[in-house]
């Protein structure tokens, strides 16, 4: 019994820590810009794809070819900003909202069409570490430690350059950030970018061990909401943290109910916090 | 404001998914097939005879998580039909020349979907037949439409026993029943390691996969086995890490269940990377896929049911042998038409759509007619051997249409002296074309 809970809250952290990154895109997001970006789902999944397109076309090892996917996923994150939320932005919620389930739709389609909704595997291990009763995968193992370097990485980013702070200015006070000469709009179309980025690299690291399709990332989207609940609105490294107690949740709750109570224990959770601490375990914040 | 805002469109949002997920979808369809061209007469009679042109009714899933199995299945019945009309057609008793077309549409393995498609199909494309689309439990939904409209549906990839046990006349089913799928492995296992008696068994909630297993459980514990385990995973489950511990920490000789292919190779590969320790690993469905290979090493020493493999070699002398009626092509014919038609081996989804289209043509040719009774009548005294088995259905009123002649092969994922994965017939042991391996590395 002992190992069994040792070995499932080892999964579930390890996991977790990924969830947490996923979460972090559509945190910061909301954070920035009050958006709530509904192409989290498929820019997760897309970037699922580019780790496998990659590795399994031209041999790239899934973790260098993360770094691509970051570029592709920072640049694509600015141009759906330009395209679909900048103009938008002013009118009320509802249109981003929209304007974000449209790009959904459309790479959903896209991504259906090219690659349809086959199931995918990147067919690659790292082996497992461990024996008997606590063996983990290494490649949940590296994913975790990929998972907290982008999170060291997107903290020394907001809090010791430039751009970064322009960041967080903006998120804290729009109008008089402009008045101190930051340039919203490209600080918005960047923060936008950063949480694609994100959700990106997050789908990359999932495609090293999970198979996927092109739907895959709906089950992660609807997971980061409950974690950005959990964490906090607009918190990052809430929430990391909410990440991981979902995470966790997923590895030990299997030990005492069925695998089926996992969703359910989460949503009601996911409902508890909204009701009695809306601003999540670890508060809203800038 | 701004928190509130977010917590009120994330409970939108997440209603608006539950809606989403639960209720019907709106999607393309596919292109119809386009129809076949009138048979050209194959006849001495200097008169043109009649042609008619039948209309096959069926979804597949073009898209969703049964995607593999059902682009496979509905390949096998297309290159039926491709054949058939080739070959002119089917005679009737009046000398009506019968050619096919198909209607089909994508069900996005989608049980509402499928409901809404198959009452479309009966009721403003006037299929004269229905063919099942993949899965149990899209074909159950389907069954229900079929048999309130009066037509004939074959069932193909669809094994759970219940949907045959509900009271209906025209639904026949072409695989072996669901309480067949592992009981085998069990066999297997018994011959190979008397000794082996501690069976962990996860298996996805579908209403088939559910079927086999409690099925399975039934049958083990009748025979002394000790079921360390028995618990369902929903089968949308990618992460198996919570169940595997648990498996683990049961430590049982043998791992069985499984669903469909998506869970079914995740499932294999978690285990193995997991290094559980089990001697013996059966799964459903996922095991006989080509593509299950694809998993490298996690593959290797797995075992899983099939309903046919291209090895699987029934001929006339077979039928003559049993004392069974001979029909349709060879194994190796089909084998060689599929791949020409669909450059990759058949699996036993391909063959499942093809003998769909195979249990349906002998029937009308039985009956000399497209009359649905009469169709119905032809079915029930089929009994006849073909490439896929042996077919025949239970014409009791408790289980009618229950397929009762076909029986189950179970291959295991080997390496050859090249170090290469090939799949290997290992049971039943009059048709085993190598030794089971065990305990699996």
């Amino acid at each position: 019994m002992g190992n069994l809970f040792l070995a499932s809250l080892i999964d579930g952290l390890l996991i977790g820590f990924v969830y947490g990154i996923a979460a972090m895109g559509l945190s910061l997001i909301w954070g920035v810009m009050d958006v709530i970006n509904l192409a989290h789902a498929p820019l997760m999944a897309l970037g699922m794809f580019g780790v496998y397109l990659l590795f399994s076309s031209i041999g790239l090892n899934p973790y260098l070819a993360l770094i691509l996917i970051a570029l592709i996923g920072l640049i694509g994150g600015v141009a759906i900003y330009y395209i679909a939320i900048h103009r938008v932005l002013s009118a009320p919620p509802l249109s981003t909202l929209l304007a974000t389930y449209a790009v959904n739709m459309i790479m959903i389609g896209l991504g259906t069409a090219a690659f349809s909704t086959t199931p995918r595997n990147v067919n690659f291990t790292l082996g497992s570490i461990g024996s008997g009763d606590l063996t983990v995968q290494s490649t949940r193992l590296v994913a975790a430690v990929v998972a907290t370097v982008v999170t060291g990485g997107l903290y020394f980013f907001l809090y010791r350059t430039r751009p970064g702070k322009n960041i967080r200015a903006v998120a804290n006070n729009r109008a008089a950030a402009e008045l101190m000469g930051i340039p919203s709009s490209r600080v918005l179309a960047l923060s936008f970018g950063l949480g694609t980025l994100l959700a990106a690299v997050s789908g990359g690291l999932i495609a090293t061990f999970f198979p996927f399709t092109i739907l895959a990332g709906n089950a992660y989207q609807l997971k980061s909401f409950v974690i950005v609940v959990m964490g906090g609105l607009g918190n990052p490294l809430g929430a990391l943290a909410g990440g991981l107690i979902l995470g966790v949740m997923e590895g030990l709750i299997p030990i005492i109910l069925p695998n089926s109570w996992v969703p359910v224990l989460e949503f009601i959770l996911f409902v508890i916090i909204l009701l009695v601490r809306p601003t999540g375990l670890f508060g809203a914040k800038k | 404001m701004k928190r509130s805002l977010f917590v009120l469109l994330s409970l939108l949002v997440l209603g608006s998914m539950a809606i989403v997920a639960c209720g019907p979808q709106a999607t393309p369809t596919t292109a119809p097939q386009p129809a076949a061209t009138q048979a050209p007469a194959a006849t001495n009679a200097p008169a043109q005879p009649a042609a008619k042109t039948v209309t096959i009714g069926f979804t597949s899933s073009q898209t969703g998580s049964l995607n593999v199995e059902s682009t496979r299945q509905y390949n096998g019945l297309k290159l039926w039909m491709d054949q058939v009309n080739k070959a002119g057609g089917v005679k009737l008793a009046d000398g009506t020349m019968v050619t096919f077309k198909a209607q089909t549409y994508d069900d996005e393995s989608n049980k509402d979907r499928v409901q809404q498609l198959y009452t479309k199909l009966a009721t403003e494309d006037n299929a004269d037949f229905l063919i099942s689309p993949y899965s149990s439990g899209l074909a159950a939904a389907a069954a229900v439409i079929a048999q309130q409209y009066n037509k004939i549906m074959i069932t193909t990839g669809a094994a759970d026993d219940s949907t045959y046990k509900q009271g209906y006349t025209l639904v026949y089913q072409a695989y072996t029943p669901a309480s067949h799928y592992l009981t085998g492995a069990l066999d297997l296992l018994a011959k190979t390691d008397p000794n082996a008696k501690k069976i962990a068994v996860a298996y996805s909630t579908d209403s088939f996969s559910t079927s086999v297993v409690n099925a399975l459980k039934t049958y083990a514990e009748g025979k002394g086995y000790n079921i360390v385990l028995f618990e369902g995973y929903d089968p949308a489950t990618t992460d198996f890490s919570a169940l595997i511990n648990k498996i683990q920490a049961a430590a049982p000789d043998a791992v069985m269940g499984g669903g469909h292919f998506q869970d079914g190779s995740t499932f294999a590969k978690q285990l193995f990377e997991k290094k559980i320790g089990a001697k013996f690993v059966a799964l459903l469905v996922a095991p006989p896929e080509d593509q299950f290979s694809q998993l490298g090493d996690a593959a290797l020493g797995v075992v899983g049911p099939s309903q046919w493999e291209p090895q699987v070699n029934f001929t006339q002398d077979s039928a003559a042998k049993a004392g069974l009626t001979w029909y349709g092509t060879t194994g190796a014919d089909f084998t060689s038409a599929y791949k020409a038609a669909y450059n990759e081996d058949p699996t036993y989804h391909s063959a499942g759509g093809y003998i769909a289209g195979l249990i349906l043509q002998k029937a009308i040719e039985d009956a000399g007619s497209l009359d649905t009774t009469a169709v119905a009548k032809a079915l029930d005294n089929m009994d006849i051997l073909t490439f896929y088995g042996h077919i025949k259905f239970d014409t009791s009123a408790a289980s009618h249409g229950l397929q009762i002649g076909h029986e189950m092969v179970y291959v295991q994922w080997q390496k050859d002296s090249s170090g290469n994965l090939g799949k290997q017939i290992v049971w039943p042991a009059e048709g085993a074309t190598a030794p089971a391996l065990y305990p699996i590395p």
